[in-house]
């Protein structure tokens, strides 16, 4: 089985932190991360790989050349190759470019490995734009079925099982592959590099495909490919300070904070 | 400009039940809709909805479109994005908005990529252009340290998901009247590709839609012991609010993943949200800083938690939150 899983480089978001003297988020200066919710996907299919060594694991993103940093990283927790969808042609590209150049990048790494990937694997969502939009979208470029926020997946006879989140619990759903599926915070945390494969995976060439090397349509790609656009941002306005009760004991404060809230008719 | 017209809202069913984001999302519509003289339509797909037309209607829809059927009965991402596809063929909307649920985050993408159209996710506010119609879509990023503000000019339908309880629900009006446009859209066999193996319905006591709730008190790492979560329960029972959890609380395995309110878990907006020994990570702040009153209890006067709550008391957790839920009690009596 083959497993195609996508991640993004974002910036660390425990170090993001607003510049207070300008207003602005000085999003360059943070160090950059893979995706949290990518490096759970990527678990999951390493978990995959390890209860049968046929699987072989690829790593797919679209960034910038600083973005082959985090596929070492992935390569350095068990993806077995690692690939960079790269070119100026694709900055500023949306949800919808971005899935649609996904696709187009793993069609054409389908063919030049000879294979096909039977599962493919996104992160829920990221830590940056937050959106959850390009799994789903991924999935309908390829007109292959969708299981998003899973939390648990076996794959058996040709078909992925998912235990997925849902508004209220929990459902088992089960789906022919190929599919997508995207990853939510699972029970098992991320396993560490060890030393050596972090050496290894330094050492690691990463093959860059840039948008002639994809059967796309230029089109739909890019800024002026890209449906949305982005007209502005802004650090949003800070709560003031609060009310903060200090007393001698905890019934006191309650006593005082219930008072508050009653008067604010808060309760 | 296109000849497409009329906002629609995606008027989410579950069970029979429509969701509380879906009528808010009629009243900040038919906003929407009156500013540029077009009229709000909802769209209401599932199994017997009668009950939910008739809601649909009393929350402002001009007209309803509605696709019944026992294809629809469970929500599945190829039958409902099937459905919208041929309404939207038929119909041309100007714009769809859904709710930020776990349907709508499904859904929303699936059909945005299907029309080729424009997306804005989990939106916290929305304006128009009273000229073009454009929508103008405020969504945060960073875990809720940006605004950006994004727009569709072109493409149509113009879609966007928006997160629950930012607008408020105008008051229903049971008299009204509106047309009901019945649409027969039988699934083809082999359509639905995903099959639902089983539900977990969580037990009556751990029942939790964070999501929708009004009022929400969670637990973290600050309560010492799983055991105090009854603490936190008790609170959210007399305020008839629900039960959440940072992930330091999860993680230890003292309350279910379904309660995890931030980052790696649920976005929620409540009128009220109590959090109780949270420090106030970022992952933990970036769920929860859209609630409209925060209050956190928590020992260490220095914690995070305390710079955006509106109320905190510092103290004990054991001894702060049965003296409050008595006060509030002794309030309520």
């Amino acid at each position: 089985m083959n497993i195609l899983v996508c991640i993004k480089q974002v910036p660390d978001i425990n170090e993001l932190k607003v510049d207070a003297a300008t207003n602005t988020l000085p999003i360059d200066k943070a160090p950059n991360v893979v995706n949290t919710l990518d490096t759970y996907a990527l678990e999951t299919a390493v978990r995959l790989k390890d209860a049968d060594p046929e699987v072989k694991i690829f790593a797919l993103t679209m960034g910038p050349e600083q973005a082959k940093e985090a596929l070492k990283s992935c390569l350095s927790v068990g993806a077995d190759k690692a690939y960079r969808l790269g070119d100026v042609l694709l900055e500023d590209s949306d949800t919808l470019a971005t899935s649609y150049a996904l696709s187009g990048a793993a069609k054409v790494l389908e063919a030049r490995e000879g294979l096909t990937f039977d599962l493919i694997l996104c992160g829920k969502q990221t830590t940056d734009g937050d959106s959850a939009q390009v799994g789903v979208q991924l999935a309908e470029h390829l007109s292959y079925p969708q299981i998003t926020s899973a939390v648990e997946i076996s794959v058996d006879a040709g078909k992925v099982r998912a235990r997925r989140e849902t508004g209220d619990g929990y459902e088992v759903v089960e789906t022919a592959l190929p599919a997508v599926v995207t990853i939510s915070k699972t029970e098992y945390e991320p396993r560490y590099a060890s030393v050596k494969s972090k050496m290894a995976a330094n050492r690691a060439e990463i093959p860059v495909l840039t948008v002639a090397d994809l059967e796309i349509d230029t089109a739909l790609i890019g800024l002026n490919g890209s449906p949305t656009k982005l007209k502005n941002t802004y650090v949003p306005q800070r709560k003031k300070g609060g009310i903060k009760l200090e007393e001698e004991n905890g019934e006191i404060a309650a006593d005082k904070l219930a008072a508050l809230l009653s008067d604010a008719g808060i309760v | 400009m296109s000849e497409n017209k009329n906002l629609w809202v995606f008027f989410e069913v579950v069970g029979g039940s429509p969701k509380i984001v879906s009528m808010e999302l009629l009243g900040k519509g038919k906003e929407l809709a009156n500013a540029v003289g077009e009229e709000l339509v909802a769209v209401v797909i599932g199994n017997g909805v009668d009950a939910a037309v008739k809601i649909a209607v009393s929350y402002g829809a001009d007209k309803v479109i509605v696709v019944d059927g026992a294809d629809y009965a469970n929500y599945s991402t190829d039958a409902y994005t099937y459905a919208l596809e041929q309404l939207v063929g038929k119909y041309k909307p100007s714009a769809i908005l859904l709710g930020a649920t776990g349907i709508g985050r499904d859904l929303a993408p699936r059909i945005a990529a299907r029309l080729n159209t424009g997306l804005t996710a989990d939106c916290t506010g929305l304006g128009i252009d009273t000229d073009t119609g454009v929508i103008q879509w405020s969504r945060t990023a960073y875990s809720g340290k940006l605004i950006a503000e994004i727009e569709c000019p072109e493409a149509r339908p113009q879609i966007g998901t928006v997160r629950p309880s930012v607008f408020k629900r105008v008051p229903p009006d049971l008299e009204r009247s509106a047309e009901i446009i019945a649409e027969d859209i039988p699934v083809p066999t082999g359509l639905i590709r995903i099959a639902l193996v089983e539900k977990i319905e969580e037990a009556a006591e751990g029942a939790v839609n964070l999501e929708e709730a009004e009022i929400i008190v969670s637990g973290g790492r600050g309560l010492g012991k799983p055991e105090n979560f009854s603490l936190v329960k008790d609170l959210a029972d007399v305020l008839n609010g629900v039960v959440g959890a940072s992930r330091a609380a999860v993680d230890a395995g003292w309350i279910d993943h379904s309660h995890q309110v931030g980052q790696t878990g649920k976005t929620v907006g409540p009128k009220l949200y109590v959090a109780c020994g949270i420090s106030g990570a970022i992952q933990h702040l970036a769920g929860m800083s859209g609630s409209d009153v925060i209050i956190a209890v928590n020992r260490d006067p220095d914690a995070p938690i305390f710079d955006i709550a509106d109320y905190g008391i510092v103290g004990d957790i054991k001894e702060v939150l049965p003296a409050l839920t008595s006060a509030i009690k002794k309030l309520r009596s």
